[in-house]
């Protein structure tokens, strides 16, 4: 509570001090992050002639938490019946289909399974079948261990028994989450990044003005999505109805040389506070492992641990062989907005008139996240009439993204149309991914402002040599592209710049700075030291 | 829009030292139909990047720059009036050897070569294969992105650096990064043996006052957004970190010399049969790989620590891909294995018929020792073993016939004195 106060403190004390003058607009809505469930609800606004707007704080939508997520659509038979978790994940994962495609999002209706490893867990996967038919999760099978190893071979002997479901599925997170933005930017919402929520003036239990490190903005209704901190965010509006404690996931992804290993996403049993650590054909082609599950009090801590290592290789090669820690190439952690309550908590705020609190966004979130649009939708439309808000289609909605041109999913004939139409289909850039300068180009031109912006959106840097080769060639080209110097190019935003300094600027600026003792004894030295072996190891 | 299947003699994919030295060979060996593919936009590979000099020291008896290095190859290939698709990139590869490319001059390509000599080269470890928990802020690199960044685009990653690994790219740069005036906190080496060669030590680590953490690794990277330190510890001797004896080091920068991968992946798809060891090509003395005309050679092959010795053994890749072009190759019936102390040795088949140059490496430092080479062909004393410094061999086809009758040829590593 102290913690909390105090960070009140610094936060009013920073806002008398920084505060702008600088107005961002009028808006009839403003939605309060820009992960999948607020992109996801924007997009769902603009089917309404309704001024809207989002503000993220990154600098880019996606960063958040949306970027860490496994990518599982799930089928829907782990929530407990009755929630709004249950609800909202059977209803979205149907969505899932038609809505990957609206937004050319690569999508992938692998199934899932989750696998019993002893007589006792069988008796548990019932329970998992009778709640998966209650959750109404549409053909759920009971399948024996040897049933399971024909269907997937790499299953360990250990596996005696397992549920599978044919609905789930995998998707891009980030991929789905800069689309839904990007569409509901081109419907017409308007969207700042870097943008972050600083405080709100509140009169007679209404947010008159929302505070942001860019400037003010008035909006009749607020809609809370700002995941790890929607309580705080709620709590600028005087409620204080729940709290988000994070929990973090590591995520361990393996090298596409192990696709095929496993088709369906592999679940264990769940634990008390989570789905467990799984196995993951991506759709990518990958093999994600993961996530942990630890809960922590630190709301940006993405760390990976030598424990969590341990942890994910142990428990998954106890369902899944042919694992190795060599095949890693990428690791990395994200945090989950769990609240205090059991369940999401979606709904009008009972302290503040016109909030509404899209909060406790934790898994099954990804999954539901269409759906929880829609239901959110239905909320403004009932408090519409008491805000002010008429009810009106925005009859030049257009649900469709124009499609992304992927390079690396095309058949030789078509790259070779592809390539006679734009010549920079013929500069791979990214060599492990393949990864063309033509869609880099478009990336930009789509809102790719960072390496990694540029990253999610085309796959540079995500394969095996981790940005070895394309680094310099992406910032090149973002360079170029944005009309930047290269050394102003972040990693993602902030101060995550990637080239601090040109060349010989360290000994030049030698009389005063930092460098100056080093570059006298470089100097002196550096002379008298060019007989120097060479090698070609690189 | 379905491109034309072009047929050519001799495809040699990668325009790096390797490429350049075996499609020399060839074209002296009267294959006239030559095409070397390159993927970035100059002939020359890494060595464009590689501004120190050094290089050249066996073949030339000179200490050439990399860039003099390549030159003098790319001149010769220029002269030979050699094609060279630039800036093309090799998409697939089958046992057919029927090659997909694709360039901004041509297009998509489809060639069906006679013969091919795969010269990718490697890509360089990076910090998820060796796996250093901690935050992912910008500012942590591998040292050979750092030397591009530096030597051929212009700019420097911050100005207090730790590396991590003790690698001959990672020693190099950090003189490299010292000469622009960063700060060089230290390179730290989880082995109690440095990865580079010795003179590297000397005169990149040595010569500035670097100091090198033996034993030593990187536990943890801080830094939310960008590099803010390292947490590095001891390791005993199963090389397991000993953290209450962690010590913290700032830095904005962090540079990873932590090994290299032969890029094998066009190898894969046309099935060519790999080692574990190496992560190269199994290969006979011809170069030859478990597929019928697929050449392998360089560093795609096996990592080799002086550019001199890649030159050489592609020179062979290049001539026997010509002479299996023009009349085929003689079986290769004798297996070599890596006996005692041994990590490796290339090639894995040799057949009695011709002399053949062998490349192993150690799997352990160790002092003056013997190379024995089974069933009792020869012995080489050797003064000093270090797993960084590849040893060569050559034996004649006389001696190598001699194993004809056991069918298997033996590298042993024994410590002088010790019998270890």
């Amino acid at each position: 509570m102290l913690v909390h106060f105090l960070e009140c403190v610094v936060k009013a004390v920073s806002e008398l001090v920084t505060r702008p003058k600088d107005s961002l607009g009028q808006f009839d809505i403003l939605v309060i992050g820009g992960g999948v469930v607020g992109t996801a609800i924007a997009r769902s606004l603009a089917r309404y002639r309704w001024k809207t707007a989002l503000v993220e704080r990154f600098a880019e939508l996606s960063f958040g938490t949306s970027k860490a997520n496994s990518g599982i659509v799930h089928a829907g038979f782990h929530s407990t019946p009755g929630t709004l978790k249950a609800e909202l994940c059977s209803k979205g994962c149907l969505m899932f289909p038609d809505l990957t495609s609206e937004l050319d999002v690569e999508y992938k209706q692998n199934g899932v399974i989750m696998v019993a490893m002893s007589d006792e867990e069988t008796d548990k996967l019932h329970m998992y079948l009778k709640q998966g038919e209650e959750n109404r999760v549409p053909g759920m099978q009971f399948l024996s261990g040897d049933e399971l190893r024909s269907r997937e071979p790499n299953l360990s002997d250990r596996v005696v028994a397992g549920i599978f479901a044919p609905t789930g599925g995998v998707v891009s997170p980030f991929e789905l989450t800069l689309a839904l933005g990007e569409n509901a930017a081109a419907n017409g919402v308007s969207v700042f990044l870097e943008t972050e929520v600083t405080g709100m003036e509140v009169r007679d239990r209404s947010i008159v003005q929302v505070n942001t490190n860019k400037g003010s903005i008035v909006a009749r209704l607020v809609i809370n999505a700002a995941g790890l901190y929607a309580d705080k965010v709620a709590n600028m509006a005087g409620d204080y109805s729940f709290t988000i404690r994070p929990r973090k996931g590591e995520e361990y992804l393996l090298d596409k040389r192990l696709e095929g290993t496993v088709h369906s996403t592999i679940f264990p049993l769940p634990t008390p506070v989570s789905k467990g650590i799984l196995v993951i054909p991506t759709v990518h082609g990958n093999l994600m492992l993961g996530p942990t599950a630890e809960d922590t009090d630190d709301r940006e801590d993405l760390s990976t641990t030598f424990e969590g290592f341990q942890q994910i290789f142990s428990m998954c090669s106890k369902m899944v062989n042919g694992l190795s820690p060599s095949d890693l190439i990428a690791t990395f952690a994200g945090l989950r907005p769990a609240s205090n309550r059991d369940d999401f908590v979606i709904g009008p705020s009972e302290q503040a008139r016109n909030l509404i609190n899209v909060g406790g966004i934790e898994s099954p979130g990804l999954t539901a996240a269409p759906a929880i649009a829609e239901m959110v939708l239905e909320i403004v439309k009932d408090m519409s009439s008491d805000l002010g808000l008429p009810i009106e289609e925005n009859e030049d909605y257009d649900p469709t993204r124009p499609g992304v041109r992927r390079f690396r999913c095309m058949t030789d004939e078509q790259r070779a149309a592809a390539i006679a139409e734009d010549p920079l289909f013929a500069r791979i850039v990214c060599r492990c991914e393949q990864v063309t300068e033509a869609e880099i180009v478009d990336a930009i031109r789509r809102g790719a402002r960072t390496l990694d912006g540029v990253k999610l959106r085309t796959r540079t840097g995500m394969g095996r040599c981790q940005g070895g080769f394309c680094t310099s060639r992406v910032m090149k080209i973002l360079s170029r592209e944005l009309g930047i110097p290269m050394t102003s190019i972040t990693k993602r935003g902030g101060e995550s710049r990637i080239l601090l300094y040109e060349i010989k600027e360290l000994l030049s600026a030698s009389s005063d700075s930092v460098g100056a003792v080093d570059s006298d004894r470089t100097l002196s030295s550096g002379a008298s030291v060019d007989t120097s072996g060479g090698d070609s190891k690189a | 829009m379905t491109a034309s299947v072009q047929e050519r003699d001799l495809v040699v994919i990668g325009g790096g030292p390797a490429g350049l030295a075996a499609a020399l060979a060839a074209k002296e060996d009267g294959i006239d139909d030559v095409l070397i593919i390159e993927r970035s936009d100059e002939l020359g590979g890494i060595l464009n990047q590689c501004i120190h000099n050094g290089f050249g020291i066996h073949l030339f008896e000179k200490e050439l720059t990399g860039p003099e290095y390549a030159e003098r190859f790319i001149k010769d290939v220029m002269k030979e009036q050699i094609e060279c698709l630039t800036g093309t990139v090799v998409t697939g590869l089958s046992r057919e050897r029927e090659i997909t490319a694709v360039g901004q001059e041509s297009g998509l390509l489809k060639i069906k070569a006679k013969a091919v000599v795969l010269a990718m080269g490697c890509r360089e470890r990076t910090r998820s294969a060796i796996h250093i928990p901690g935050d992912r802020p910008a500012g942590v690199f591998t040292a050979g992105t750092i030397q591009q960044l530096i030597n051929l685009d212009g700019y420097l990653p911050g100005k207090t650096v730790v590396i991590l690994g003790s690698g001959d790219i990672g020693l190099i740069m950090a003189r490299r990064l010292t000469l622009e005036g960063v700060k060089v906190q230290g390179v730290v080496e989880i082995m109690s043996y440095p990865g580079g060669l010795n003179r590297n030590i000397a005169q990149c680590l040595n010569d500035f006052g670097i100091p090198l953490y033996l034993s030593h690794t990187v536990v943890e990277i801080r830094g939310k957004e960008r590099v803010e330190g390292v947490v590095v510890a001891p390791v005993d001797s199963r090389r397991v970190p000993i953290l209450d004896r962690s010590f913290y080091v700032p830095c904005d920068t962090i540079v990873l010399s932590v090994g290299l991968i032969p890029e094998n992946e066009l190898s894969r798809m046309a099935d060519v049969r790999l080692s574990s060891t190496t992560s190269g090509a199994y290969v006979d003395e011809n170069l030859q790989t478990s597929v019928d005309g697929i050449f392998a050679c360089g560093n795609v092959l096996h990592v080799h620590d002086v550019v001199d010795f890649v030159t050489r053994e592609s020179w062979r890749a290049g001539k026997n891909a010509a002479r299996f072009i023009k009349s085929g190759l003689p079986q290769c019936g004798i297996a070599v294995k890596p006996g005692k102390n041994v990590r490796y040795v290339v090639p894995h088949m040799v057949s009695g018929e011709q002399d053949v140059e062998f490349f192993l490496r150690a799997s352990r430092p160790m002092g003056r020792s013997v190379l024995s080479i089974q069933p009792g062909l020869r012995e080489v004393r050797q003064r000093i073993v270090k797993p960084s410094e590849m040893i060569s061999v050559t034996l004649s086809a006389d001696v190598i016939a001699k194993a004809k009758s056991s069918g298997e040829i033996r590298f042993e590593l024994d410590e002088r004195g010790t019998g270890q």
